[in-house]
């Protein structure tokens, strides 16, 4: 789960890092009045969605007056902002964040993962800030610095000090920067977070540290404890479509292909993606019906994915453990009578109660094109779409 | 032999009256496995599906001599179940559970180290040894007995490989899913040195995921180590990028994690790489054959 910049700085600010000076803004008015608040001669105005890439893409402005916040917020709330990471149709900006302008001596990136290769949290620093930190790590590795925490002690001062030191800073700056490290630790360990970013994290003329931009992610199995982060969701920054999935404990994915995918665990809902793109046609989403579904859940699938336009085909393709092959049809039965199906429907079923499944389907009625294994059913889906009789 | 769960393997399930847990332990009673008892905490004493409850995994280990447990404990309470199993010393712990949170086994992880305990999952369907131990949720019938080891991550695309292979007439000697998580208990490299040393395995098939490099791993050791077969197959070609994990994950271990830039690899180390998914079995059979 993603939260905005706003949130991130706030909850930094809770941990006693170093934040410029700033509010969040639904209006232009709003973010006038914070202006006046924090102060100085020169804000930043950033647009708050969930992508990245907003600098490039015209998301943040600075302004030198009163007027010119009025009018950058102005044009950026109600806007949508197209970035590299939005897609072509961009994402509404509901919110500005506005922020006193800082003087910048220099700029670092300093990022706390859980690290798949050593199982651990794992702090990640770099002299290059302000850049993408995976272009650094592509480009000039060595400048890029990780240390991994052992969980048993948590991250300790020296760790800090030795990454502050090869990140180049010296003297006081060494104390100051291990100090926003250890914090950031915590906050990352204490909200279950799965990333965090402050990128720039800059130096100020006056030698103070400032986190400029913050970024966080935050582990969904771990919310059902940390309701104040669960608090942080925003529903406008996720496809409508996937809420409503995820309400039906349906883990769904809009792609933009044509193909419809209902099928159950995430690895075959993968490979059956693949299958599909092999014999030259291309899913339209991803989905996991998880185990033990329930006819329902089937049907609201079956509904939830024939709500996309662009769905020329429907295709089942499920290998039954613990969920059962008569409740998936049933499903698709239920679905039928709620909806009118008007796009052909591919069904592989396999596993448990297949028998019993495949005479339910059978007695139904329903025109579908049946398909006994993986590749058939991918092919079937296919030429479906061309048109060919399957 | 098989690797990690055999017929003579003592089993207990910890949460043991819940309705998934006894579903499945009857279920792998069915099939032959040895279950001797469970742990549901405050219910010690009573008996369940005909088999002692105790309440704490040392007492079950101590009365039954379990070495193997099925853990259907709630994602708030995994953790804390793995560690007492670890703590009481059970060799092989399964962990079904979905949905517990990467910090916590960050954490299980750690206390790991120092104990002789193997951890499968969480998020998985478990471990068979067909005929003879089932430890997980997969439909047992569809396993035939045979000398193929297969490891993957996901669940039902291993029962999509296993139907395959069996149609060809290729059959199981143990199959494992580690599951989808991003910090799990055992890892394709260790059970890929089991299968290495593993008599009645000739050959392993290897399912894996985009993200992370446990795959490349695996292989790289099994070409200097293993002299048998390995196929493998990497899901999520197409798969959009960054949907679960950011890219930040990728960043450390320096390697590209998509599944064309996996299968590249498997590729050069030697692996006989399966590109479409409909083609696990025949490309096990090939590779087998052409062993012979």
């Amino acid at each position: 789960m993603n939260i905005h910049e706003y949130q991130t700085k706030e909850l930094f600010r809770s941990y006693g890092m170093p934040v410029p000076e700033g509010g969040m803004a639904h209006s232009a008015n709003k973010a006038v009045s914070v202006a006046e608040q924090v102060g100085g001669d020169g804000w930043v105005v950033k647009a708050q969605i969930h992508a990245g890439g907003r600098g490039k893409a015209g998301g943040v402005q600075l302004a030198r007056s009163l007027d010119e916040v009025q009018q950058h917020a102005e044009n950026l709330i109600g806007s949508r902002l197209v970035t590299k990471q939005t897609g072509e149709t961009g994402r509404m900006v509901n919110r500005v964040l506005v922020e006193q302008m800082q003087p910048i001596d220099q700029e670092f990136y300093l990022g706390l993962v859980i690290d798949r290769a050593s199982q651990r949290i794992t702090l990640i620093a770099s002299a290059a800030g302000g850049m993408e930190i995976e272009e650094v790590a592509a480009a000039t590795p060595e400048k890029v610095i990780n240390e991994v925490v052992d969980p048993a002690v948590g991250l300790q001062d020296f760790q800090c000090r030795k990454v502050a030191a090869e990140i180049g800073l010296s003297g006081k700056q060494i104390h100051k920067a291990a100090r926003i490290m250890k914090q950031l630790y915590r906050c990352f360990r204490d909200k279950d977070a799965l990333m965090v970013e402050i990128n720039p994290l800059v130096t100020t003329q006056e030698g103070q540290f400032l986190a400029l931009d913050g970024k966080m992610s935050f582990d969904g199995n771990a919310l059902f404890r940390q309701p104040d982060i669960a608090d942080l969701r925003d529903f406008d920054e996720e496809d409508p479509k996937e809420v409503e999935a995820s309400g039906h404990d349906l883990n769904y994915i809009a792609l933009d292909g044509s193909v419809g995918c209902i099928v159950n665990g995430a690895g075959l809902a993968m490979a059956t993606m693949d299958a599909i793109s092999l014999y030259g046609g291309r899913p339209a989403n991803f989905l996991d019906v998880g185990g033990g579904a329930s006819p329902e859940k089937i049907a609201n699938a079956i509904r939830i994915v024939l709500e996309d336009p662009n769905v020329e085909v429907l295709m089942l393709n499920i290998y039954a453990g613990i969920n059962r092959c008569d409740w998936i049809a049933e499903g698709i039965v239920k679905a039928m009578e709620s909806q009118s199906i008007d796009v052909p429907v591919v069904v592989r079923l396999a596993g448990t109660n297949l028998e019993a499944g495949r005479r339910i389907l059978s007695e139904s009625g329903l025109d579908y094109i049946h398909a006994d294994r993986l590749s058939d059913a991918a092919e079937k889906a296919v030429k479906a779409v061309k048109g060919e009789a399957a | 032999m098989s690797i990690l769960v055999n017929k003579q393997s003592k089993v207990i399930f910890q949460g043991f009256t819940g309705q998934h847990a006894t579903f499945h332990a009857q279920e792998a009673i069915r099939m032959g496995t040895n279950v001797v008892g469970g742990v549901t905490p405050g219910k010690g004493g009573e008996t369940h599906i005909e088999r002692p409850v105790f309440d704490t995994v040392k007492d079950a280990v101590k009365e039954t001599g379990a070495d193997v447990s099925v853990v259907f404990v709630p994602p708030p309470f995994s953790a804390d179940a793995i560690m007492e199993a670890i703590e009481a010393g059970i060799k092989v712990i399964v962990v079904i559970t979905d949905g517990v949170p990467v910090q916590d086994m960050v954490r299980v992880k750690r206390y790991l180290i120092g104990h002789d305990a193997i951890i499968v999952g969480p998020n998985t369907a478990g471990v068979i040894t067909p005929e003879e131990c089932k430890v997980g949720i997969m439909p047992a019938h569809i396993y035939p007995k045979g000398r193929i080891g297969l490891v993957s991550r996901s669940g039902t695309l291993n029962y999509e490989a296993v139907e395959q292979m069996s149609e060809l007439g290729l059959g199981i000697s143990t199959s494992i899913s580690i599951g989808g998580d991003p910090v799990n208990g055992c890892d394709f490299l260790s059970l890929m040195k089991k299968f290495a040393e593993d008599p009645e395995t000739d050959a392993v098939l290897m399912i894996g995921e985009i993200g992370g490099s446990q795959e490349v791993e695996a292989a790289t050791w099994a070409r200097e180590n293993m002299n048998k077969p390995l196929i493998g197959f990497i899901a999520g070609a197409t798969a959009p990028p960054g949907r679960t994990m950011g890219h930040a994950g990728a960043i450390i271990s320096g390697e590209s994690d998509t599944a064309q830039a996996k299968m590249k690899r498997l590729d050069e180390l030697g692996v006989s790489v399966v590109q479409n998914a409909a083609e696990i079995g025949r490309t096990v059979l090939q590779s087998v054959n052409s062993r012979k």
